[in-house]
């Protein structure tokens, strides 16, 4: 659905954060982007969306291809119009309009006004909280509710491939569970594809079907998401298992090693 | 009613139909500075721009007010976009100090250019509205001031209803929250911006008659732009409604000022109550009083 292919990313047209990513996003499935602060996760997401270029990125190599039509060095909103949205890390709602107002604005791309109000059904009836609160200032929803708005103001561009940055950021383990849930279900129900950048490896290695790994600009692990969750370096590294699949006790890891000591 | 009383109340109306006259003039500045972040610093020379074409355009022998008024709203609007395009759209992402000099900038050059094409001679803007008083209670008030205020009424009711329920007001509202998620929502930015400075010139228009209607045309017509910084700093600068109080708030100050503090200091209290107004509300609240304020939640 969504191919990523070997690009190259350039910030101020010196500093160099990909290099050389290629990623296959499968239709009708959740594939995960894992790493660690700073690896270029959310670079990626915002290649592929195009606001890249308002923070003065570039794409400087390879492809991007949604469907069969190539998106890099397009602007953000008509990649929204191909079919692709971005949901940011950090909910990012907009906090002066109410609930239903964002829901609206999400829907910019909708020529009919009868598609905007059907959407707007549509994310009510996955997000019932959001119905509850569809008057209100979307400043004063809490966490939760604003990832709930964040993804559902996504779907009203009907779209076909979601990027999902980080959505348990900063939310209770329960919240996180109910939202992946649905992730889950729209994904099956609604026919979406989802690229899903995550620090929470452990949930979204539980979801999805396909991860990469990413360090340095670079994916340095790929595979399908069972595989992955048996990587012994994966259970190390990001789930925090030892060996025996026992969580692992920081008591017992070595801080330094003994220098061997030739003199004295 | 005592004789005191109907004076009091005769400044208030004089002053609330003057101020919805500025709040007009503000609600361009509000405009722009909601949707794009600039501050407009040469709203009042669009108000004088307005003014020069309709007069320019009534020039010419057997052209009626209408025809007037369809070309300076063309005019202004193609000058927004214009604008947009040509000056600020390159200077996007740049300091917002870039900004505010290059509209000084085209607010001085405005100023140069009327007096080079137009000459220096005020041109009065006559408008078939007649100069018979209109009497309401106790005072009277001139026509202009009367047709004045229902504009700027009208006006604003309009924009209300538009950046509340128009689907196209609502994207506005979202890039002026934050541009670059509106962006990834599928909005064409940039096009929001021509469009709020096109708005811009719509009620600069407006301002431009009845504004140079009641002072005569020439550069000194500019400088009702003035008057736009205290009402929007007292309203809040990104506020719709507050553009509507803090006009109506400057009105009715200036003109209490000048009637009951002028007979003692000899005049002059008009120009600057607003502006001791002003300071005192950036003390006590910085954004206005209906200006948005930082949603923080905790």
């Amino acid at each position: 659905m969504l191919a990523i292919n070997n690009i190259e990313v350039v910030y101020d047209r010196v500093i160099l954060v990909l290099k050389g990513v290629s990623i296959d996003v499968g239709e009708g499935a959740i594939t995960t982007l894992l790493g660690a602060n700073g690896a270029g996760k959310t670079t990626t997401l915002k290649a592929i969306s195009g606001v890249l270029r308002g923070e003065r990125g570039e794409v400087t190599k390879g492809t991007i291809q949604l469907a069969d039509r190539r998106i890099d060095g397009m602007r953000a909103h008509e990649v929204t119009k191909l079919g692709l949205v971005q949901v940011f890390e950090g909910r990012r709602v907009f906090e002066h309009l109410t609930t239903e107002e964002n829901l609206i604005a999400g829907g910019h791309v909708q020529k009919a006004g009868s598609a905007v109000k059907q959407g707007i059904e549509l994310v009510y009836s996955y997000f019932p909280k959001l119905k509850e609160r569809r008057h209100q200032l979307s400043g004063y929803l809490s966490g939760g509710e604003q990832q709930m708005l964040a993804i559902g103001r996504a779907l009203m561009s009907k779209p076909k491939v979601v990027l999902l940055d980080e959505p348990s950021l900063g939310l209770a383990p329960m919240l996180v569970e109910e939202i992946f849930a649905i992730v889950g279900r729209l994904v099956k129900q609604e026919k979406l594809s989802v690229l899903l950048v995550e620090q929470n490896a452990a949930m979204a290695l539980a979801v999805a079907d396909h991860g990469y790994v990413m360090e340095n600009g670079r994916i340095v692990l790929e595979g399908p998401a069972d595989k992955l969750r048996n990587n012994s370096d994966i259970k190390e590294f990001y789930l925090g298992l030892n060996e025996g699949g026992a969580r692992k006790s920081y008591h017992d890891t070595k801080h330094y090693k003994r220098r061997k000591r030739w003199l004295s | 009613m005592s004789e005191d009383l109907e004076f009091a109340f005769a400044l208030v109306l004089s002053g609330a139909s003057i101020g919805l006259m500025y709040s007009l003039i503000a609600l361009g500045f509000v405009l722009v500075y909601k949707a794009t972040d600039a501050i407009n610093f040469a709203q009042g020379e669009f108000v004088m721009l307005a003014g020069m074409i309709v007069v320019s355009v009534l020039g010419f022998a057997g052209v009626p007010l209408v025809v007037a008024i369809i070309v300076v709203l063309a005019a202004m609007i193609g000058f927004g976009f214009g604008l947009e395009r040509v000056v600020l759209r390159p200077l996007l992402g740049r300091p917002v100090v870039a900004v505010i000099m290059a509209t000084i900038g085209i607010a001085a050059m405005l100023r140069g250019l009327g007096p080079i094409t137009l000459g220096i001679e005020t041109r009065a803007l006559p408008l078939p509205i007649g100069d018979e008083p209109i009497v309401i209670g106790p005072a009277s008030l001139p026509p202009i001031q009367v047709l004045g205020a229902v504009v700027a009424v009208v006006f604003f009711v309009a924009f209300s209803w538009f950046f509340k329920k128009s689907r196209m007001g609502v994207a506005m509202r979202a890039v002026a929250d934050n541009q670059q998620v509106a962006q990834a929502m599928g909005i064409n930015v940039e096009r929001y911006f021509a469009i709020a400075w096109a708005m811009a010139g719509i009620v600069s228009a407006m301002g431009g008659i009845v504004w140079g209607s009641m002072l005569g045309v020439d550069v000194q017509l500019a400088l009702v732009g003035l008057k736009v910084f205290p009402v929007v700093i007292l309203g809040g600068l990104d506020s719709i409604g507050g553009a509507l109080v803090g006009g109506l708030i400057i009105g009715v100050v200036e003109s209490l000022a000048a009637g009951y503090l002028d007979p003692y200091v000899g005049g002059g209290t008009k120009d600057f109550a607003p502006y001791v107004l002003m300071i005192l509300v950036l003390m006590v609240r910085p954004y206005g009083i209906f200006g948005r304020r930082q949603i923080e939640r905790v």
